[in-house]
């Protein structure tokens, strides 16, 4: 049902019919979410609830926005641009498999139909030496980390009572399971070969190299779109697979979240160049996204997609002006807000909400995230070690800021930005405020579908 | 109703000032909403205690448990007056100023207005932190843009100086959040925990909230970012930091800290005593040794802000009600100095004391009005400051909360004579003496500012004298909020 905007696809090569593809995408999957199913035999392999199709939604409206901001900018990368969007679908059916998957082989078969088009991607800026070197990093690190994932699934798999994949069986039989040490094993490689995939320390070495030397466009793509939805699967396996085993594995969850939190935002303060910050930084939010995996409760599940839209948003939007910037470096902003008045005020609430300042989306984002990790009551170092990485993160959001309304110079972009694009970005930013002013407008949408987690 | 204008006529009006694009208009403007923001204060004075106006509650996020809810007590009003006074003098004060791009600097103001009235009638947790920072935003950006030299470096200082003690507070306000009952933010229901959050854990969440609320006033050890903040700050800027947004930090104390968390307090309250008298000590020593004006102002007022922290620790009603009184008062006295500042550096473009002398011999209206604001500063009697010093020390000494409180009555008494040295040490220096080459050229002030002191100098006056009037508008409030202190387990 949710597919054939793919195969549409491949034969045209028109920007506007990824466009029409994705709002048909955008309709169908909330069709679905209202309760219009086109009764199809999955074979139980796969579960729509409302935490999937949300998260499907916010994926799908973050492509439409990326392909309506950044779209143009794709046909510069390369003459493939079918192929390009081609590949930008077939993302986007992995990340419907793993927003949904109700087995651990759907979700092996989601990641790898995310991971293999996303090597092409980064790579498809083929005369370029840094965008070659990423794509074969990602491509073998990734496969190693594949390799991980599956030799973990099959741990699993023979761990079980009955050897399923059906990941709300893996629990039946209760403490005997997991006192298995092949159990415990087979959770471990997931949860690394997870990690490495939401780029959580320490598995993101690959992620600074790959966002730098990946065209921007996709680099947006990769650090927003596929990078919530894997989060998205990411709770959904840790809650139904493993939920009743969570005093086992949730301190290492904590550490490598504590981990992700300090690497992401110390590192992200020595970056010269805006892109490479903008990667570290995403590293950074992941951080606050595992507190979402760690707590596993009701407060953690909305704030995930309250953090997926809000912190989609924001980096699209920031991209979406990197992508048009004649110098990457913070040197290059000085002075934009002269230049361009209106982006630069959309870039600064952008950051301003990556930040978590209220008023922005961020900031609820943030909280929901806390407030999860508090009201479970344990791991509250954690949550004082991610706020002082929080106020860490200012730094470098506000050097940016710093550079386009403080600093004198004349930053500007390749080409003046049509009104169109300054209008899309002003709608973002005015979500951004919305969703920080009342994110009630999104999260009461959870509570008007029916539930079925 | 009335709160929620208070907030709103200073909001919309920033938003409004934004696209006023002419330097005269917006400033006009700007003064313009500031005056209706006073009226609307002192109608909320005029109203009786009960009257439904003083009270606004409506949903805002019912699935967090946060509702828009504020209101206007003692507390709250003399804070709002303050805030509302401040605003009008200090744009009449700055009128001559120049900025770049004068609607932004204005419409800035106007939304750190909003911002400040905003944490003062808060009266639901959840929203008491979103204007917390409100305030906090439109601040930094008037420091970043038309500050100093070194402005990027002191306000980006500043700036994670608090950020980093609100998220503190964040997490403080989440964990207080799901031990409520009912799991709401409304103060009611945080009141209602001092008998449900066990004596070990307000000993710790205790400084949770403390560090954000001793990072604003400030209190020593967290005091560094302050005197360069207000130093590189143009000075209209650094008037809201210093009169009105220290503030914040005590008022943070009164309302949301110690009837919170009684029993935390209590277990803190020497140690947070001990820290202000150290900093109060340290403070005054070192503004004695200042040659910038604006330094020296600004280490006076870490020392009279360690005294009313003091007070709040000493949990009696002489001192709840002289901490009320004296933070109005510490701000129309801190502003006068600013005010004065102002008009030196403008005249002359030095703010360096070694630099300056003579000047009551060009300019007597301005001596003669500093004088008295800097009598105000030392709590002379007959000006508003000696009423609220002398609440606070008589506070102090009366409190049963500590067995030290003569050792700190005494040692916070030597502050007050070293403030006295600083002060009229630079009042010798700038005003009296020989004329120099800079200085000869002086002239006197001009109506306007004659118009600001002359009104501060009044309200000084007024309040020493006549102190009646806001003592009772702070009894009920310092009585509610001491009941709540004195719990005992």
């Amino acid at each position: 049902m949710m597919f054939s905007g793919i195969f549409t696809k491949s034969k045209t090569a028109i920007r506007n019919t990824a466009i029409v593809g994705l709002v048909f995408l955008l309709i169908a999957n909330f069709e679905d979410m209202i309760g219009n199913h086109v009764p199809i035999d999955v074979h139980k392999m796969l579960f729509f609830d409302t935490f999937g199709l949300l998260g499907n939604s916010i994926a799908f409206a973050s492509t439409l926005l990326l392909v309506l901001l950044s779209g143009r900018d794709m046909e510069k990368v390369g003459n493939n641009l079918a192929e390009y969007f081609a590949l930008v679908f077939f993302v986007l059916c992995g990340v419907a498999i793993v927003t949904t998957f109700n087995t651990l082989l759907m979700l092996f078969l989601g990641i790898e139909i995310i991971s293999i088009p996303l090597y092409i991607l980064t790579g498809a800026d083929k005369r370029n030496l840094k965008s070659n070197e990423a794509s074969l990093k990602y491509f073998l690190m990734g496969a190693f980390s594949t390799g991980l994932m599956l030799l973990g699934i099959a741990f699993l798999y023979g761990a079980s009572q009955n050897g399923t994949f059906f990941i709300d069986d893996l629990w039946t039989g209760g403490p005997t399971v997991a006192a298995k040490p092949l159990f415990m094993a087979g959770l471990l490689l997931v949860l690394v070969s997870m990690g490495f995939k939401v780029s959580a320390a320490p598995f993101h070495f690959w992620t600074p190299d790959v966002y730098d030397g990946a065209p921007t466009v996709f680099t947006s793509f990769m650090a927003t779109i596929v990078k919530v939805s894997i989060f998205i699967g990411f709770v959904r396996l840790f809650e139904e697979g493993f939920g009743d085993a969570q005093d086992k594995w949730q301190v290492f969850v904590a550490i490598i979240t504590a981990a992700t939190l300090f690497i992401g935002n110390v590192t992200a303060v020595f970056q010269q160049s805006v892109k490479r910050m903008l990667a570290y930084s995403s590293i950074a939010q992941a951080g606050f996204m595992l507190l979402a995996v760690l707590a596993l409760n009701s407060v953690s599940k909305q704030g995930m997609l309250l953090y997926a839209a809000a912190y989609s948003v924001a980096t699209i939007g920031i991209f979406a002006v990197l992508i048009r910037m004649k110098d990457y470096t913070f040197e290059g902003f000085n002075g934009l807000a002269r230049q361009q008045p209106v982006l630069a005020a959309t870039v600064t609430i952008f950051l301003l909400s990556l930040a978590g300042i209220p008023l922005t989306g961020g900031f609820f984002a943030k909280y929901y995230m806390l407030s999860a990790v508090v009201s479970s009551g344990h791991f509250l170092w954690l949550v004082i070690f991610a706020v002082l990485c929080a106020a860490v993160s200012v730094y470098y959001y506000f050097r940016v800021i710093q550079a386009m309304y403080f600093k004198d110079g004349d930053g500007t972009t390749e080409v003046e930005p049509g009104a169109g694009f300054k209008g899309l970005l002003v709608v973002l930013a005015a979500v951004v405020i919305i969703l920080g002013v009342c994110p009630q407008s999104l999260l009461s949408i959870l509570s008007k579908f029916p539930y079925t987690w | 109703m009335i709160p929620v204008l208070l907030i709103f006529i200073p909001l919309v009006s920033g938003l409004v000032g934004f696209l006023i694009k002419n330097e005269g208009n917006a400033r006009g403007w700007a003064l313009l909403s500031s005056l209706a923001t006073l009226v609307i204060s002192l109608w909320g004075l005029t109203v009786a205690k009960t009257s439904p106006l003083l009270h606004t509650n409506v949903a805002w996020l019912p699935d967090l448990g946060s509702r828009f809810a504020v209101g206007l007590d003692g507390l709250s009003q003399i804070l709002v007056l303050l805030t509302a006074v401040c605003f009008p003098l200090i744009f009449v004060a700055t009128w001559r100023d120049q900025y770049k791009k004068a609607w932004n600097f204005y419409a800035l103001m106007l939304l750190s207005q909003a911002g400040l009235i905003g944490v003062f009638v808060a009266t639901d947790a959840l929203l008491f932190y979103f204007f917390w920072e409100l305030a906090l935003i439109p601040v930094y950006f008037l420091c970043s843009q038309w500050g100093g030299e070194r402005r990027i470096a002191a306000t980006f200082k500043f700036f994670v100086y608090t950020f980093l003690g609100s998220l503190l507070m964040l997490v403080g306000i989440i964990w207080l959040y799901w031990h409520t009952p009912d799991h709401s933010f409304s103060i009611e229901s945080f009141y209602g925990l001092r008998t449900r959050v066990s004596g070990q854990d307000q000993t710790w969440v205790f400084w949770l909230l403390f560090v954000a609320f001793a990072i604003k006033m400030p209190i020593w050890p967290l005091h560094t970012w302050q005197p360069d903040a207000y130093e590189q700050s143009p000075t209209a800027t650094t008037m809201v930091l210093s009169a009105i947004m220290v503030k914040m930090g005590l008022f943070g104390v009164i309302r949301w800290l110690v009837p919170v968390l009684p029993i935390g307090s209590w277990a803190w309250g020497d140690t947070v005593s001990t820290a202000c008298i150290i900093g109060m000590i340290y403070a005054s020593l070192v503004a004695i040794r200042q040659d910038d004006l604006k330094r020296l102002v600004a280490y006076s007022s870490i020392a009279h802000v360690g005294l009313m922290c003091l007070a709040i620790f000493a949990t009696t009603t002489t001192g709840m009600q002289g901490v009320m009184i004296q933070m109005f008062n510490h701000g129309i006295n801190i502003l006068g100095m600013w005010i004065v500042i102002d008009l030196i550096e403008r005249q002359f473009g030095t703010r360096k004391i070694s630099q300056l002398g003579g000047l009551a011999q060009k300019a007597p209206g301005l001596a003669i009005l500093l004088v008295v604001v800097a009598l105000a500063n030392v709590a002379l009697p007959l000006t508003n400051a000696f009423v609220g010093e002398f609440l606070l020390f008589s506070g102090v000494f009366s409190s049963t909360a500590t067995q030290y409180n003569v050792v700190f009555t005494v040692v916070a008494g030597l502050s007050i004579i070293l403030s006295a040295v600083y002060t009229l040490n630079m009042i010798q220096r700038v005003f009296f003496g020989n004329t120099n080459a800079l200085t000869e050229r002086g002239v006197d002030i001009k109506a306007n500012e004659k118009l600001v002191l002359a009104a501060i100098v009044v309200l000084i006056v007024v309040v020493g004298v006549y102190p009646k009037p806001m003592l009772e508008l702070t009894k009920e409030t310092a009585e509610m909020i001491l009941t709540k202190m004195n719990y005992k387990l």
